[in-house]
């Protein structure tokens, strides 16, 4: 019964999927293989007919780039910085929604709201938040964030504008980021806090354990499996940031004063292509593929350490 | 007798102390996430706020908190200065061509998986798995050159083939029809019903909610995509929402920028998001913490 009739059927079902996943999925990890090794491969001379010898070439041109060791700094500051206290200030607020009665399914609703937001719109609200509007070296409008802190009785500082530094732009991305990584941190946690047999509550609640060592002792190491994940996928989102950049900054990736100077490798792997130099731009890409791998087998490693399933 | 009294006023003073040390905590934990929450609302008022205002409102030293004549004007000129109707009906027109075809790829291929038995079932859905790991980036210079070589620059085709198969959707409605028991499929078929048929009168109706899901996510993503359609498909004609948006106010922090019509039109990108948000709200969450999609 269970016979070559249904093997070409299974086939047949499994067939648009299996072309589309062909051209468009194995084949590009392939020649982009393919590509990587091949020195100085250049798309429009490989139209032209050239032929390539084998070797580490683009790999080194990769790094030798002027902006690449810049990018990957970046890329690197804003994961090490935006996963960890965006997963910690994520565990907090599931916390806290989990411990309430009253109010918790609309602040629930509110907490994921910024899930389904376009993140270059947004990026662009952070932008006039910070925005300083200038006109012949007067100041306008300092923006609502500067004026907040002028209103506590600070300096306002120049966010994202000509002239502004690099630690206060990263600022502003660090608190775009984590804006955004909130939901889905708070949607996973929050979904594990819910199923943790209450029974280890009560228990500590006879012992009379205070509520900080409840979270830590108890909700945290339950909890782990899913702070495991979030950490991890924070990360290879994290390796991959770009488009909340060109939201708040556009596509110059930095302050008119200094293009490019926020640029992440995604961005470094884009910025490659209109010029056909595919060697180099499949090279990038490869790199970055392997610090995600090897940033995610450290995060396997150190939670195998730490998780108790 | 005595002492039995004492333990009963210690025991008394000790529950009355933590009652009101439960009172402080509790008002505590909702401060903390009063401010949190307002904080994570804070650039959605921020962004209706400025959208309503003049610009010279908008630009006074002393912000206002609401807008002292309220400019709906601010509205349509975003409507027009950022083409969104032309932007809305590409996005619609990619999102819709893209999420039903999408839909019907990944019925048939989750329906394969879950009820048929074929040679090398196993390995292929393994394989298919292993690709979930790689980036995107990986693909897309070489499929940036193989859409070039097909003649799909500037094309809805571009925007819609490349990314139609999602692994993930595919595995999701996968495990959703393993729960529906094997005997159905059985008994089905000594009744002699077809595949078709009994994936449309049954598979489908029981597995409704992750089917709405995927769709809502898919048009999310369509919604929301920028890379791919930035790279490929950025002529005029073909451009989608937030790819325009981006385009229409180009310096992000420029001194010149008309920041009301600027917010208006964020606005205007963001409410059909806000929406679906408010009525499909249940089937996103479900969709996103099974998937583990992330934004």
């Amino acid at each position: 019964m269970v016979d070559s009739k249904q093997q070409w059927k299974a086939w047949i079902y499994l067939a648009p999927a299996i072309v589309l996943l062909l051209v468009f999925t194995v084949w590009p990890i392939i020649n982009t293989v393919i590509m990587a090794f091949q020195n100085d491969y250049n798309a429009m001379a490989a139209v032209g007919g050239q032929t390539f010898t084998i070797g580490i070439e683009n790999f080194k041109r990769a790094v030798e780039y002027r902006n690449f060791l810049t990018c990957l700094k970046n890329t690197a500051l804003l994961c090490v910085i935006t996963v960890p206290a965006s997963t910690l200030l994520a565990l907090l607020i599931s916390a806290a929604l989990n411990s309430i009665g009253p109010l918790k399914k609309a602040l629930t609703t509110v907490f994921f709201l910024p899930y389904v937001t376009n993140s270059i719109a947004i990026g662009m609200v952070f932008a006039a938040m910070f925005n300083m509007v200038r006109t012949v070296r007067v100041v306008q409008t300092a923006g609502i964030i500067n004026n907040v802190i002028m209103f506590f009785g600070g300096e306002p500082i120049n966010w994202i504008n000509a002239g502004s530094t690099y630690w206060a732009n990263m600022t502003v991305m660090i608190i775009y980021i984590i804006w955004n990584a909130l939901p889905f941190k708070i949607l996973i946690l929050l979904g594990g806090m819910q199923s943790i047999n209450k029974q280890y509550y009560d228990a500590a609640k006879v012992d009379g354990s205070s509520r900080s060592r409840i979270l830590w002792r108890i909700t945290v190491p339950l909890l782990s499996p899913m702070i495991a994940y979030v950490v991890i996928t924070g990360f290879i989102g994290g390796f991959k940031e770009y488009t909340s950049i060109v939201g708040v900054f556009g596509e110059t990736m930095g302050p008119v004063s200094d293009k490019g100077r926020l640029n992440t490798m995604v961005g470094y792997i884009y910025d490659t292509l209109p010029r056909s130099d595919y060697g180099r731009a499949s090279a990038a890409a490869l790199i970055l593929f392997g610090i995600i791998l090897v940033v995610t087998l450290i995060n396997l490693w150190v939670s195998k350490k730490r998780v108790h399933y | 007798m005595a002492s039995v009294t004492m333990k009963e006023q210690d025991m008394r003073s000790v529950t009355a102390r933590s009652r009101a040390g439960s009172v402080l905590a509790k008002g505590m934990t909702y401060l903390f996430l009063m401010v949190m929450a307002l904080i994570v609302l804070f650039p959605f008022y921020w962004m209706i706020n400025s959208s309503l205002k003049t610009l010279a409102e908008y630009r006074l030293s002393v912000p206002t908190f609401w807008p002292k004549t309220v400019i709906w004007s601010n509205y349509a000129e975003a409507f027009t200065t950022a083409r969104l109707g032309q932007l809305f009906l590409n996005t619609l027109l990619v999102g819709v061509v893209s999420t039903l075809l999408s839909l019907v790829i990944t019925v048939l291929s989750a329906f394969a998986f879950a009820r048929l038995e074929f040679k090398g079932k196993n390995v292929m859905f393994g394989a298919l798995l292993a690709t979930m790991m790689i980036p995107g980036e990986l693909f897309t210079i070489t499929n940036y050159r193989t859409v070039n070589d097909f003649g799909w620059l500037n094309t809805y085709t571009v925007l819609i083939v490349p990314f139609l198969v999602s692994v993930c959707y595919i595995y999701l409605l996968r495990q959703n029809f393993l729960q529906i028991p094997n005997e159905l499929y059985l008994a089905a078929k000594v009744d002699g019903t077809s595949d078709f048929k009994y994936l449309w009168t049954v598979m489908i109706p029981l597995s409704l909610p992750t089917l709405i899901s995927i769709t809502i996510l898919k048009m999310m993503g369509a919604w929301n995509s920028y890379i791919w359609p930035r790279l490929v498909a950025n002529d005029a004609a073909h451009q989608m929402v937030t790819n325009g948006l981006r385009n229409a106010f180009k310096d992000a922090a420029g001194d010149q920028t008309n920041y009301p019509v600027q917010m208006a039109a964020v606005a205007l990108v963001s409410f059909p998001l806000f929406l679906v948000y408010i009525f499909l709200r249940k089937y996103i969450m479900k969709g996103v913490s099974r998937s583990g999609i992330k934004g």
